[in-house]
C-alpha cells in the first residue's frame, strides 16, 4: 500500500527539515516548495535517502503565473514543477520551486540525478525560456530550428508572431509576421468567491 | 590504407520505418552507431497552450489527437484530471465502460505497433493480420462514439452516452455483394455488448495466430533479442514506464499499483520480461494483448447485469437530458451556460495518471478558478522512451535502429503534443 500523503509529509520534513519552505496535502497529493537555490541538493535527498528512495522521474515542466488569477498574482512569475515517482516504495511527489529572477529565470538542472529530466528540462527551456544550469545539452527542442521567443508564456499569442509560406518567386519557404487576428470564443472568466452565493 | 571517416545520416523526416516525423542523426562508425540525436517537434501543435484558450470541455477532441493510435485512454487521463479537481464521483456503469474502453484501446494500440512493428524489421504478414483485428475495433469505437479515431467518447462526470443497443450493419453496396455483407453481419445481430462478446471470444485465437507467426520466427529472433538491453535500474533512472519498463523486470503498473476506476475488481495479471530486450518488450505486449482480453471479458459480464447512469446528474458538469432540455427551462439556461461559458473548475492541482497502452500517460493541471485551465502539462509516455533512444541505439548496428523504434512504439502526436 503506498503511504499517505501525510506520513510522507512527516518523513520529508526528517530528511529535507529546513528546505521545505512550504507544503500542501490537496486531493491526496502532496505538493511540496522548496527554494530555487536548494533544488538540486533536494532532488539527491529525494532519490538517495532510502526511505525515500524516488528513483524514477515522472514530469518536470515550467510554470508562468503572471496572468494568474487574472494578474492578481503577487510574486515571482516563474517556477517550474517536477513530479517525482518512487517505483519501490510507490510515492508520487511534486515538488515546486520560483526562480528567483523574472527577467532571467535560472534553476538548476537534476539530469544528474534522474536522467530522464533531459527532455523535460529542454523543454521548459523552449517553452518558458527557464535557463537549467548544468545542463549537458540545453537546446530548443518543440520548437522550428530557428524559433525566435518562448511560446508558453502567457504573453506569447496564441497565434504567434510569424507565419510560413512557400514563395513561389524566391521558390523557397519565407517566413512572414501573422495575418491572422487572436479572436477569443469563449471570454476567460474567473468567478468571485461564492458568486451568486453558490458555495 | 584507406582512409576511415565516421558518418552523421540523417534518419527521416521522411523515413517509413520513422513512424511519423522523427528527424533522427546518427553518428556512424562504419555501421555501428556512436551516438544518436533524436529531432522531435516536427509535429508540436501547442495542445498545452491550446488547452489554455478552451474551456475543459472544448479540450477532450484534442486529447485524441495526442497519441492517435490510443485515443480514448488519453480522454481518459483528462477527464479524471478535471473530475479530481472538480470532486465528483463518476457513475459505476461508466467507470466499467471506461475500464472496457481502455483496454480495447490497448488491443488498437499493441496491434498497430505488432503489425507496424514486423513491417520494420521484415515481417510483412503480421501487418496483415493485425489490422483485421483493428477493423473490428474500429467498427466498436464507431458504435459507441460515431467516430472511428477521434472519438471524445469520455467527457468530464462519465461518458457521453449509454452502449448501443444495436451494433450497426454493413449494407450491400457496388462493393460489397449479398453475400458478403450477410457474412459480414452475422455477428453484428445484437448489440455492441454482444459484438464485444464475440471479439473476445475470437481473440485469443488471433494472438496464437500472430504467435505462430514471430514467436519462434528464425528471423524475428535475431532482429530483436539482446537488441537495446536496459537493466532495471537503468530503465527507472530513464524514467521508462509501461512495457518498456517490465520488459526490463519490473513490476510497475499503474493499474494495480494505483488502482483507478474499476481496476481493483478486476482479475488479470502483469507480465514482465526478465532480459530487458527487444524480445521480451515484444513477449510483454503479446501478453499483454491476452490480460486486455480478459478484462474486456469482464466488463462486459457486468455491464450486461448492471444497467444505470453513465453520466452525472450535476448539471454544472455534464448536460441535462436533450428531452429535458426542450421542455425545461432550468434545464436549458444549463444547457446554454454549460456550453458556451463552461464549467468553473475550483482552484487547485492534480496530477492524473493512467496505464497507457506506452506508458504512463499523465495530465497535471492547474486551475485558478475559471472555466478554462490556467496550465496543462500532458506528461506523454514516449517521450522519455524517445529522450532514451539514443541509449539505447548505441553500440548498435543501422538496421539495429528500426527495431528501437518499433519496440519504443513511437507515436509522435503524443511526443510532439
Amino acid at each position: 500500500m503506498p503511504l499517505t500523503p501525510e506520513a510522507l509529509l512527516s518523513r520529508l520534513q526528517e530528511t529535507l527539515g529546513e528546505s521545505i519552505v512550504a507544503s500542501r496535502i490537496a486531493l491526496g497529493e502532496l505538493t511540496v516548495e522548496v527554494a530555487a537555490e536548494n533544488w538540486l541538493q533536494v532532488a539527491r535527498q529525494l532519490r538517495d535517502e532510502p526511505s525515500l528512495a524516488f528513483d524514477t522521474f515522472t514530469d518536470l515542466c515550467g510554470m508562468d503565473y503572471s496572468a494568474y488569477r487574472d494578474g492578481q498574482w503577487e510574486g515571482k512569475r516563474f517556477a517550474v514543477v517536477m513530479h517525482v515517482r518512487s517505483v519501490a516504495k510507490n510515492h508520487l511527489l511534486r515538488v515546486r520551486a520560483f526562480c528567483e529572477d523574472d527577467a532571467l529565470p535560472l534553476m538548476a538542472s537534476v539530469v544528474d540525478v534522474w536522467p530522464a529530466a533531459n527532455w523535460f528540462e529542454r523543454e521548459a527551456f523552449d517553452l518558458y525560456g527557464i535557463v537549467f544550469e548544468g545542463h549537458p545539452d540545453l537546446r530548443r527542442i518543440l520548437t522550428d530550428y530557428g524559433f525566435i521567443g518562448h511560446p508558453f508564456r502567457k504573453d506569447f499569442p496564441l497565434s504567434g508572431h510569424v507565419e510560413m509560406r512557400y514563395d513561389p518567386e524566391l521558390r523557397r519557404v519565407v517566413y512572414q509576421p501573422v495575418s491572422i487576428d487572436p479572436r477569443e470564443v469563449t471570454p476567460r472568466i474567473v468567478r468571485e468567491e461564492n458568486y451568486g452565493g453558490v458555495e | 590504407m584507406a582512409e576511415i571517416r565516421n558518418y552523421t545520416l540523417n534518419f527521416g523526416p521522411q523515413h517509413p520505418a520513422a513512424h511519423g516525423v522523427l528527424r533522427l542523426v546518427l553518428e556512424m562508425d562504419g555501421e555501428v552507431i556512436e551516438r544518436a540525436d533524436p529531432h522531435v517537434g516536427l509535429l508540436h501543435r501547442a495542445t498545452e497552450k491550446l488547452a489554455e484558450h478552451k474551456t475543459f470541455l472544448q479540450s477532450v477532441p484534442y486529447m485524441d489527437r495526442l497519441d492517435y493510435v490510443s485515443m480514448m485512454c488519453n480522454e481518459h487521463a483528462y477527464v479524471m484530471a478535471v473530475e479530481r479537481l472538480l470532486g465528483i464521483e463518476v457513475p459505476i456503469r461508466a467507470q466499467y465502460i471506461r475500464v472496457m474502453f481502455d483496454e480495447l484501446t490497448r488491443l488498437l494500440n499493441h496491434l498497430l505497433w505488432l503489425g507496424t512493428h514486423g513491417l520494420d524489421i521484415g515481417a510483412m504478414t503480421i501487418f496483415l493480420y493485425t489490422f483485421r483485428e483493428r477493423e473490428d475495433l474500429f467498427d466498436m469505437y464507431e458504435a459507441v462514439s460515431g467516430a472511428r479515431m477521434h472519438a471524445s467518447y469520455y467527457r468530464p462526470g462519465g461518458v457521453y452516452r449509454d452502449l448501443p443497443e444495436r451494433m450497426p450493419q454493413y449494407t450491400p453496396n457496388r462493393f460489397k455483394g449479398e453475400a458478403d455483407v450477410k457474412r459480414l453481419n452475422e455477428n453484428r445481430q445484437g448489440s455492441l455488448l454482444d459484438f464485444i462478446e464475440d471479439f473476445t471470444d475470437r481473440f485469443p485465437v488471433y494472438v496464437d495466430e500472430y504467435e505462430t507467426l514471430l514467436t519462434d520466427n528464425r528471423i524475428w529472433k535475431q532482429r530483436t533479442v539482446d537488441i537495446a538491453v536496459v537493466s532495471p535500474e537503468r530503465a527507472k533512472a530513464l524514467g521508462l514506464t509501461g512495457p518498456m519498463l517490465r520488459g526490463s523486470g519490473v513490476v510497475w503498473d499503474l493499474r494495480k499499483m494505483r488502482p483507478y476506476e474499476v481496476y481493483d475488481r478486476m482479475d488479470f495479471e502483469i507480465p514482465v520480461g526478465r532480459n530487458g530486450d527487444c524480445y521480451d518488450r515484444y513477449l510483454v505486449r503479446m501478453e499483454e494483448m491476452r490480460q486486455a482480453n480478459r478484462i474486456v471479458r469482464q466488463c462486459v459480464d457486468w455491464l450486461r447485469k448492471n444497467p444505470g447512469p453513465v453520466i452525472v446528474d450535476n448539471h454544472k458538469v455534464a448536460p441535462p437530458p436533450r428531452a429535458d432540455m426542450k421542455n425545461n427551462m432550468e434545464e436549458l439556461i444549463h444547457h446554454f451556460k454549460l456550453f458556451t461559458e463552461g464549467m468553473h473548475v475550483p482552484e487547485g492541482e492534480v496530477y492524473a495518471a493512467v496505464e497507457h497502452p506506452k506508458g504512463e500517460f499523465g495530465i497535471y493541471l492547474v486551475s485558478d478558478g475559471a472555466n478554462k485551465p490556467y496550465r496543462m502539462k500532458i506528461r506523454p509516455a514516449g517521450f522519455t522512451h524517445m529522450a532514451a533512444t539514443d541509449e539505447l541505439v548505441r553500440g548498435h548496428m543501422l538496421a539495429d535502429v528500426t527495431a528501437v523504434i518499433g519496440t519504443i512504439d513511437v507515436v509522435f502526436g503524443d511526443i510532439d503534443r
